[in-house]
């Protein structure tokens, strides 16, 4: 079958029509996930246990966000090795984690045919100052935002989705909430907003006029949006969902539990029944112990990952 | 008076036909969005009562390792075949046609058996593999130059004597129909060329 629309080489958001095709289709995964859960996995093992549990993509990287969190260093793309296994033993989508702004990590994932790219706060960043052109690659990227300024100019980089920073490793789902009330809470405002007020508005928070002018005409973002950080519990999960997120990421939730496979197949439960309340109980039972979390007053502003990111 | 005309004008009409989509994982909201602007009714099915008053179900793209578990799990193999041998309509989606085929080569997953023919699963590779294309011209009439989305999609393998290929991309079928039971490989509810959709409606309204 003819490939040739979808462009050569690295390319993929070249000028015109097939820019724009490429934007479709990196969108057009994200659409896929939808009303799923996506899994951070460290081994093949594990990814087979998110694959079993119904997980709609997993997430691969070298230690999860707790642990990265407890080590310190430097943390970086994982090992290429590790990434190939996983991507040989599940069949559902594989998405790997760069250094915010590190252009060639990302090209390399890009090589290996990774699915889509987390370009993200969680590991040390790369660039203190630009993120990666999404535009510029084929493979689509998600990115983290604490607010709808910060989601647009992901957006206008090139981002495919969007999902909350929340507080990555801290098994607290506050920032979560709060970056999600902050989102759609923003957009709320802009759509019920005067026409003349976009553009102060669009200078105010950061973000591209068009881009302010899209959400003021849809209320919503052109890209799906996510919830991630801190979801440790099928609840948490129901919350995120409940407060307009279209899907979760679940990061040291399951495997820093006592019963990862339950926990994993209870999120995925409670996530696609998160209107049932019976169902997310059903959902609660038999888990064995969650994770342990991290009050946000322990950690100091510089310890906080969702600060990363500009 | 004028309200209530707003309201019709906007929202599919009360008695208007019920379509269902099967809401355990994927872009669920994008084909509720494509049967309101056909003016038909949606609904998400998530449990066998769900299934009641249906005139269709449609299963939509997502994952298939995802999907096909769900079906075990929500109970909703038996009530899904036992909807579609009462003459309900079905259109699966990318993994929708997965769902519906008689078997997926190629990491396999249980699947529903309910249109004859097999598929491939991710047959073009990962997604840097995805791709836009238009339907060709040995394609059924009413079928050629329709935009294709194709998102690590599978492939359509040994139809039955009994399946119709409506639609082809460079030779191979994307779109088939048994019946009233349809499958495409692409996404046509992210596009806005609704006549796949519209076959389906068309299938029960006559």
């Amino acid at each position: 079958m003819s490939k040739d629309t979808n462009g050569s080489g690295s390319n993929g958001n070249g000028a015109g029509r097939r820019g724009a095709e490429a934007f479709e289709l990196k969108v057009g995964l994200a659409e896929m996930m939808k009303n799923g859960v996506i899994m951070d996995v460290t081994d093949a093992e594990q990814a087979k246990i998110a694959e079993d549990s119904g997980a709609c993509a997993v997430m691969a990287l070298e230690r999860v966000p707790s642990d990265i969190r407890r080590d310190g260093g430097v943390a970086r793309m994982s090992a290429v090795e590790m990434i190939e296994q996983i991507q040989k033993t599940v069949s559902i989508p594989v998405m790997a984690k760069v250094r915010i702004g590190h252009m060639q990590e990302a090209r390399v994932l890009e090589a290996m045919g990774v699915d889509f790219i987390d370009e993200s706060e969680v590991l040390t960043p790369a660039d203190d100052e630009h993120h990666i052109l999404k535009s510029d690659y084929r493979v689509p990227f998600v990115c983290g935002a604490r607010n709808l300024g910060e989601a647009l100019r992901r957006i206008a980089e090139g981002a495919a989705m969007i999902r909350t920073k929340g507080e990555a490793g801290s098994g607290n789902i506050v920032e979560a909430v709060r970056h999600l009330r902050s989102v759609i809470g923003e957009m709320r405002a802009i759509q019920a907003m005067p026409a003349e007020e976009l553009m102060a508005t669009a200078k105010n928070m950061g973000a591209p006029y068009e881009l302010v002018l899209y959400v003021h005409e849809n209320g919503k973002l052109p890209v799906p949006n996510f919830a991630a950080g801190g979801i440790a519990t099928p609840p948490d999960a129901a919350l995120c969902r409940s407060l307009g997120a279209e899907a979760v990421f679940v990061g040291s939730g399951i495997f820093k539990s006592e019963d990862p496979a339950a926990r994993a197949r209870a999120v995925v439960h409670a996530n696609t029944h998160w209107q049932d309340p019976e169902e997310v109980l059903n959902a609660c039972r038999g888990l064995g112990k969650a994770m342990e979390g991290i009050e946000m007053e322990t950690l100091a502003e510089n310890e906080r990952l969702a600060n990363r990111g500009w | 008076m004028t309200e209530s005309s707003v309201l019709l004008h906007d929202f599919p009409a009360p008695d208007s036909p019920i379509v269902g989509v099967l809401g355990i994982q994927g872009d669920i909201e994008k084909h509720l969005a494509a049967l309101e602007r056909l003016s038909v009714r949606g609904r998400r099915v998530l449990a066998p009562k769900d299934l009641e008053g249906l005139h269709g179900l449609i299963l939509p793209g997502g994952e298939s390792t995802t999907v096909s578990k769900g079906l075990v799990r929500f109970d909703l193999v038996k009530p899904i075949a036992e909807f579609a041998e009462a003459g309900g309509a079905l259109l699966g989606t990318c993994a929708g046609a997965i769902m519906l085929s008689r078997a997926a080569r190629n990491h396999p997953v249980p699947t529903l058996g309910l249109i004859d023919f097999e598929t491939e699963r991710n047959a073009y590779g990962t997604q840097r593999d995805s791709f836009v294309a238009p339907t060709d011209r040995e394609s059924k009439p009413g079928w050629a130059d329709m935009e294709c989305i194709f998102i690590r999609a599978p492939r359509i393998l040994s139809p039955g004597t009994d399946v119709e290929v409506l639609a082809r991309v460079d030779g191979e079928p994307v779109l088939v129909r048994q019946d009233r039971r349809f499958a495409c490989t692409f996404h046509p509810e992210l596009t806005d060329d609704l006549r796949v959709h519209q076959a389906l409606i068309e299938s029960f309204s006559r």
